[in-house]
């Protein structure tokens, strides 16, 4: 039996897809912008540049700034995506997206990308545990995390339509597919990829959905079925999913990128406690720590984010 | 153009009356940032009584001049030539800082008629500003952009990346005004960070500067009328102003930035005279 792990398909490079949609929209409205701060060449967005040459700006390095012009494109009636990464993003420009953007009820879709370990060899001072955490406590801001090329795809578009601000949590580099690209997605909807009545995994994120297929397998070997949830909104969260997994298996794994203080852990510990559900909950992600250079293998094994690790937390919590 | 007499005694007026109501708006709850909304008072009336395009029965016209308020806590200055000319009643002057109030401290563009951005984390303003000025020239509107700082509020760093983004953008839409007043929240600027010569300093940064009496409806006219060419460039117009103007007991003080006030000395300084929406 291939197992679950044969849902992830070729990879695929998320910058090529994300600057593809980008450029599509862009063709097709003249609202959409694209800011950047020194990172174009990283983002991957240089033939939407050239393209489309005035609604393209490289603000130099200066974040900050580059919230500020979003807002105001915003009050011109323009739909800015401004991309940095996660980190500039959440810790660098926290103040200006809070205010500018969200308080002032304005649409800047602000894009940070290398999620968590996914930083890799720009080490711990490039390492966004903390987006995830900072983000969720902006009232109203709608959070994704898409998991693949096609999901990352079908969001910008969604974020597109949506009249709002938002954080993308984008990972730029060569992913597994998961998703054909037609297919539908919705903010505040999960996607299940496998269905099992002993334990569920949710998942956020790419790599960490790559790790709970694997890790779903790993306890398939041992008789035990797992549910794999790929969460892919963060804000507003599935809060139905939530409650129909913990009737249903009783176990809940949550597995992410980031740090669980603040992370999709304690969104589901708290609709757990707040629904008063009787549901066992086990937390696979970064346990409080900096982050620190090294390869995505090394990392994905320093910080216990492995398919073993998951499959070790969810034996121990349906003990 | 120069302003004739009867142009020039109508803005003063107006000027006049922007103070007085911003004094009494803020004695009326008892306190308020009191310098920096009485040293704009005849800049916010030139603005509003002569400069920008608006429509105060369309307050998010389209093709409206925007005005970023960036120091937004001189939100009563803006709030009493808001109501005077129409923008909301003037009756809402009663409700400064009430739970509820549609006229918080620091500006709000989601609550007062008028009022087009959420100011008040200084330093912000200017880069707000460059956005509406590119996405402005992107659309090919002929609007202008206005943005208010203070020379305290220069301190934040976000204002120099804005400072080197206009003239590197062309953004000759855009006009910044400061604040000099001379004065921020813990004593005189020099003292506190100094500034040194901030008219070198945007000239350096690429603008186009002038400097001008920000009390006297002139030299304010004479600063804007400069700032209008289409030249590619910037503009900052430095006002040399007073903290507090208007106000004796507060005048040029370091503690004037926020301070209490009562509805009886706003009288005394006014001889009496109360304005008709004040309850």
């Amino acid at each position: 039996m291939a197992g679950l792990k044969s849902l992830l398909g070729e990879n695929v490079e998320i910058r090529k897809v994300f600057c593809e949609k980008m450029c599509e929209i862009a063709r097709r409205d003249g609202r959409l912008m694209y800011l950047d701060a020194d990172l174009v060449g990283s983002s991957g967005m240089k033939p939407f540049l050239k393209e489309f040459p005035d609604r393209g700006i490289d603000v130099g390095i200066a974040e900050a700034n580059m919230v500020g012009i979003s807002a105001g494109l915003c009050l011109e009636g323009y739909i800015p995506f401004a991309h940095t990464f996660g980190i500039f993003a959440s810790r660098r420009v926290f103040d200006q997206f809070f205010l500018a953007a969200n308080y002032a009820k304005l649409n800047v879709k602000l894009v940070g990308s290398d999620p968590g370990v996914a930083a890799t060899y720009n080490g711990g001072t490039h390492m966004p545990f903390e987006d995830v955490g900072l983000m969720r406590m902006i009232p109203g801001l709608v959070i994704v995390e898409p998991s693949d090329a096609a999901s990352t795809a079908a969001f910008v578009d969604l974020l597109f339509e949506y009249y709002g601000s938002a954080y993308l949590r984008l990972h730029r580099k060569a992913r597994p597919a998961v998703y054909s690209r037609d297919e539908k997605f919705e903010i505040g909807r999960s996607k299940t990829l496998a269905d099992g009545g002993d334990v569920t995994l949710i998942s956020l994120g790419s790599i960490m959905l790559e790790e709970s297929l694997k890790a779903a397998d790993i306890l398939a070997s041992d008789g035990i079925k797992a549910t794999v949830i790929d969460a892919l909104t963060v804000k507003p969260f599935d809060r139905e999913m939530v409650i129909r997994e913990a009737k249903k298996t009783g176990h809940i794994v949550t597995c992410e990128n980031c740090n669980v203080v603040g992370g999709i852990a304690a969104e589901v510990a708290s609709i757990i406690t707040d629904e008063a559900l009787p549901c066992r909950l086990g937390k696979i992600g970064v346990q409080d720590r900096f982050g620190q250079v090294g390869s995505l293998d090394y990392l994905i094994e320093d910080y216990e984010l492995s398919a073993r690790h998951i499959a070790d937390k969810a034996l121990e919590i349906l003990k | 153009m120069s302003l004739t007499a009867e142009e020039k005694k109508t803005l003063v007026s107006f000027a006049d009356k922007i103070r007085m109501y911003s004094l009494y708006c803020m004695a009326r709850p008892g306190q308020g940032h009191v310098g920096g909304a009485l040293s704009i008072s005849e800049i916010v009336a030139y603005l509003y009584g002569r400069e920008m395009r608006y429509n105060p029965k369309d307050p998010k016209w389209k093709d409206r001049d925007i005005l970023i308020m960036s120091k937004g806590h001189a939100g009563p200055a803006l709030y009493s030539a808001l109501a005077i000319k129409g923008f909301f009643p003037e009756s809402w002057l009663n409700t400064l800082n009430k739970g509820g109030t549609d006229l918080p401290s620091h500006c709000d563009r989601n609550h007062t008629p008028g009022i087009d951005m959420c100011t008040g984390s200084l330093g912000q303003g200017l880069s707000i500003a460059c956005g509406v000025a590119i996405g402005a020239r992107l659309s090919g509107s002929e609007k202008r952009v206005y943005c208010m700082i203070g020379d305290g509020e220069t301190d934040e760093g976000q204002n120099w990346e804005a400072a080197l983004f206009a003239p590197a953008h062309g953004l000759d839409n855009l006009i910044g005004m400061t604040d000099v007043n001379r004065l921020q929240l813990d004593g005189f600027v020099k003292d506190v960070l100094d500034l040194g010569d901030l008219e070198a300093k945007w000239r350096a940064f690429g603008w186009d500067v002038v400097r001008a009496n920000g009390h006297d409806m002139d030299a304010i006219s004479g600063a804007f009328e400069s700032s209008h060419e289409k030249n590619g460039r910037p503009k900052m117009i430095l006002f040399d102003t007073v903290k507090a103007k208007g106000m004796p007991r507060l005048e040029n003080q370091g503690n004037c930035h926020h301070a209490t006030l009562t509805i009886d000395e706003v009288k005394e300084i006014y001889n009496g005279e109360v304005p008709a929406w004040l309850d």
